[in-house]
């Protein structure tokens, strides 16, 4: 039976990660075009080439490219081939290196999510063209393109360096991760110390009596909250009476630090009462005191159980949603946080926006972002292990 | 003896469980005057008085339970450490009463220092075990004075020839024995001057046995020395006097050599011939 039980959820488990590795990992690569832009000097003004037209100048280059295309709706239709990041590559360029107006450059741009999409293979051709997110045209042109040995799939690199975007060839996990990154930093120098700090107050100082036997049934009791009512109250706290500011990671960490506490108060009693009493009594034999004792001989044989129970509560704060909706880092934000108190989101947050979205491209994404936070929670995990094993083998 | 009830020491009468023998000598290191200890609801030593003499190995015997574990951890207070445990009466070191108001337990602790039944050795390195008293009691003024009380200690607890190489080895690493004796050389480094042994041997072979025999003996020219023990031949062997402790109380104390020849109480005359215990 047990064998039974282990072996169907180590099934599911493989299902799992079939699932997401089979979704997510063509997210990884992403669609390029070749475009060759002319970079005139007419439409490049030396002195204000940080406000020139750049979306003019795709446009013209594609118009070039198929010079058969005249009608306003075809001619909108053939822009939509390239993404809207194309604009900002070929600024990027030309500010870093204005020698380059004048002269015809080759460059690889991301295409439209859609024709990434095609690319991939997700989207029939054989359904009627009103069923089909491109055009019977577009299919041509891309076809053309494709041809000239102009498409390419590369690694998207824009996945991990870009924020959130509406465009999904434009969107990327950096912005979150760095969020969480933020977050997780205040929730680690928060509620390490402090964890740490009750329980050896608790099981080492604390006089047994009501006082200290209602703060221990308080502490297991937290530990069974709900998370989002941790997310309930950091709204009601943090940013409504104290008035810390909207969506920024101090605030989420310090909710994730009120959800995380309790756990790291359990494992870290835990942790001293597995410390043998022996060891207490040789210190006391000597004549240490009782800080002595504790500190000296006492906490740094728990230590690395405590360890252990911190870095699986940071685990599950890096996995936790619920609490961060509740204080906005559910907003949509573009710019990579640069502090604590800048608006930002968290990677749990930015799979829960991106599996919302309706674009077919977010789908991928949706998988891609969720391996890479699978990814940080079993390096984490891991790194648990391994400070165990280590401090383990010293003692 | 006529006394058809002997066999039964809990029917024994209050009367007959007094302490038989000179609890007294001359020039004690420690006195011991009406001490009784409670757990909670329950006595677990009834009224002992007891004086341990200078340069002398003081056995206690006695079957499992009664009482002189709990005695001797009254000697440097060890019992503190046990909530419901409280002491009465006086036990008197240097002139000081050490449940006396105001006693700081940690010079205490330095002065009657204890080795525990089974080793327990810190989880450091061997000199980090031997440093660590003086260290914290300020004992040393620089390294080379420290690592003199080191060697010293580590010599007189007769462990040096073995572990001077490799005094950088963590203490858990040495055999039972070689760990008991580190831990007599961490109880010798604060310099005490009284040794409280709870069974040392317990958990050792003959031959490590031996050796921590023959340490004790020598030791004896500078320390007093309080031993727990099981063994009756080890008490016999090791100690000058010997207290035999019967369900809390003090049945006899006496020369060692006539307590074993010639016990004068019924009650220690049964349990060293091995009826009981």
């Amino acid at each position: 039976m047990g064998l039974a039980a282990i072996l169907a959820s180590l099934a599911f488990l493989s299902l799992l990660f079939i699932s997401i590795i089979g979704k997510g990992y063509t997210a990884f690569w992403q669609t390029y075009v070749r475009l060759d832009v002319h970079l005139s000097a007419d439409q490049l003004d030396r002195t204000e080439l940080e406000t020139a037209d750049y979306p003019g100048i795709v446009k013209k280059t594609l118009r070039s490219m198929f010079p058969e295309v005249k009608s306003r709706g075809d001619k909108r239709k053939l822009y939509a081939l390239i993404s809207s990041g194309a604009a900002f590559q070929i600024r990027e360029m030309v500010l870093e290196d204005p020698d380059l107006v004048g002269k015809t450059v080759s460059v690889w741009v991301p295409a439209d999510d859609d024709v990434d999409m095609l690319v991939k293979g997700h989207i029939e051709r054989d359904v009627p063209e009103e069923a089909r997110r491109l055009t019977d045209k577009q299919l041509a042109w891309v076809d053309a393109l494709t041809g000239e040995g102009r498409v390419e799939k590369r690694f998207n690199r824009t996945l991990f360096t870009h924020g959130d975007s509406r465009e999904p060839e434009l969107a990327g996990i950096w912005g979150a991760t760095v969020g969480s990154f933020l977050t997780l930093a205040i929730t680690l120098l928060l509620s390490f110390p402090i964890g740490v700090a009750s329980a050896v107050y608790l099981e080492e100082f604390a006089p047994k009596n009501r006082w200290t036997d209602l703060i221990e049934v308080n502490i297991n009791n937290l530990a069974a909250v709900p998370s989002i009512v941790f997310g309930l109250l950091g709204l009601a706290v943090f940013l409504n009476f104290f008035g810390l500011p909207r969506s920024a990671p101090v605030v989420g960490g310090l909710v994730l630090t009120l959800m995380t506490l309790p756990t790291i108060i359990i494992a870290s009693r835990a942790a001293l009462l597995a410390v043998p009493p022996s060891i207490r009594e040789a210190a006391l034999g000597v004549g240490a005191s009782k800080m002595q004792t504790v500190f000296h001989h006492v906490l740094p044989l728990a230590l690395p159980g405590m360890l252990t129970g911190t870095i699986i509560g940071m685990a599950r704060a890096l996995g936790e949603t619920a609490p961060l909706l509740m204080i906005g880092m559910v907003a949509f934000i573009v710019d990579i946080p640069g502090g604590f108190t800048d608006p930002s989101t968290a990677l749990p947050v930015q799979i829960y926006l991106w599996a919302d979205s309706p674009e077919k491209a977010f789908v991928e994404r949706t998988s891609a972002a969720t391996l890479v936070l699978l990814a940080f929670l079993i390096v984490m995990n891991a790194l648990a292990v391994v400070l165990r094993r280590r401090f383990e083998r010293r003692w | 003896m006529a006394d058809p009830t002997h066999s039964d020491p809990k029917l024994i009468s209050r009367e007959k469980r007094k302490t038989v023998g000179d609890i007294t000598v001359d020039n004690p290191r420690m006195t011991c005057r009406n001490v009784n200890v409670y757990y909670g609801e329950k006595q677990a030593i009834r009224n002992v008085s007891l004086d341990i003499a200078r340069n002398e190995v003081i056995a206690m015997i006695g079957p499992s339970g009664c009482g002189k574990s709990t005695f001797i951890r009254c000697l440097n207070r060890m019992n503190d450490t046990i909530e419901s445990c409280r002491v009465e009466g006086e036990i008197i070191i240097d002139d000081v009463n050490i449940y006396g108001r105001d006693i700081d337990v940690v010079p205490l602790r330095a002065q009657v220092g204890m080795v525990f039944q089974k080793p327990n050795p810190f989880p450091k390195s061997i000199y980090e075990n031997v440093a660590y008293g003086p260290k914290i009691h300020g004992l040393s003024q620089s390294r080379a004075e420290l690592d003199e009380i080191v060697e010293t200690s580590l010599k007189k607890a007769g462990l040096w020839e073995e572990v001077k190489d490799q005094l950088e080895h963590p203490g858990t690493g040495l055999s039972g024995g070689q760990q008991q004796r580190l831990c007599i050389a961490r109880t010798i480094a604060v310099s005490p001057e009284v040794i409280l042994m709870d069974e040392p041997c317990s958990a050792l072979d003959p031959i490590a046995t031996a050796r921590i025999e023959d340490l004790i003996d020598e030791l004896r020219e500078q320390y007093s020395i309080v031993i727990v023990t099981h063994s009756m031949q080890q008490a016999s062997r090791v100690s000058q006097r010997t207290a035999y402790f019967h369900l809390g109380d003090l049945i006899e104390v006496g020369k060692t050599t006539d307590i074993f020849t010639r016990p004068k109480h019924q009650l220690t005359e049964d349990y060293i011939t091995g009826r009981f215990g």
